[in-house]
């Protein structure tokens, strides 16, 4: 297996205010790599909908804690972690479905994963009802 | 008749009718209920014929920001205001695209040069 150079690890509790920072700490890190400003407006993009998604759905009912792991390996491959414990989906496939949306009010657009998977290289989701969300995203930077 | 309202996120202008309401920053979900409550405030007070979303000071966007704009179009269609966004970054463009944003709403340069 290969051996990451380096990593990194951010617990925060499930606060819309901390989205920004978790974009930004993410994006802070892969700056080490000398990434491209579309790389790194990508990478962003992607955690902040993963972010979101834990925050909006995942801990709808009750705060929690949301994990998110970043290493990156010697031939430029960027992946990134990111984990509830909240409620779960249900049917990942459906979720995962462009415009799809539980929400009725009419503000989300229901495009999170969209954006997650056009923005990055893979995006694995791993799911069961009330066992939390578990997301690994892969991008490797030119 | 114009009416300024400067200090705050999104810088709010109403003149001749066009309503343009400027974003400052990030639009993520954190951000846009208070953007989303100001604009629709404000369509409601001025009843503009247009409504335009100036976008050329926001560095960052993710989908929370589809739903916002998708949400001002509703709002202003059913006040029957024609909805434009104007000057997005290379960034939001991209998001913008990937939603397929364009085919309902107009995307142009400044209307108030």
């Amino acid at each position: 297996m290969k051996k990451a150079e380096n990593r990194m690890k951010l617990y925060l509790p499930s606060l819309s205010i901390n989205e920004s920072m978790a974009r930004s700490v993410v994006a802070a890190f892969i700056a080490q790599l000398n990434p491209t400003i579309e790389e790194i407006s990508d990478i962003k993009c992607a955690v902040s909908e993963a972010v979101t998604n834990s925050i909006v759905h995942g801990y709808r009912y009750n705060q929690g804690e949301i994990y998110i792991g970043v290493k990156y390996f010697s031939d430029r491959t960027v992946v990134i972690e990111i984990k509830d414990k909240g409620c779960g989906i249900e049917d990942v496939k459906l979720a995962m479905t462009p415009l799809f949306t539980t929400d009725k009010t009419g503000e989300r657009s229901g495009m999170g994963f969209a954006v997650m998977q056009t923005f990055m290289d893979r995006l694995e989701v791993w799911s069961k009802k009330d066992k939390g969300v578990r997301i690994l995203m892969e991008k490797k930077l030119k | 008749m114009k009416a300024v309202f400067d200090n705050e996120n999104p810088q709010i202008v109403f003149e001749n009718g066009i309503l343009s309401a400027k974003i400052l920053g990030d639009i993520d979900h954190h951000c846009a209920k208070y953007v989303r409550e100001r604009i629709d405030s404000s369509i409601f007070e001025y009843k503009p014929s247009i409504v335009l979303l100036d976008l050329s000071s926001v560095d960052f966007m993710d989908s929370s920001g589809l739903g916002l704009i998708l949400g001002r179009y509703n709002t202003a269609s059913e006040m029957g205001a024609e909805f434009r966004i104007c000057s997005p970054s290379s960034g939001v463009k991209k998001v913008l695209e990937l939603a397929g944003i364009e085919r309902i709403i107009k995307i142009e340069g400044d209307l108030r040069v």
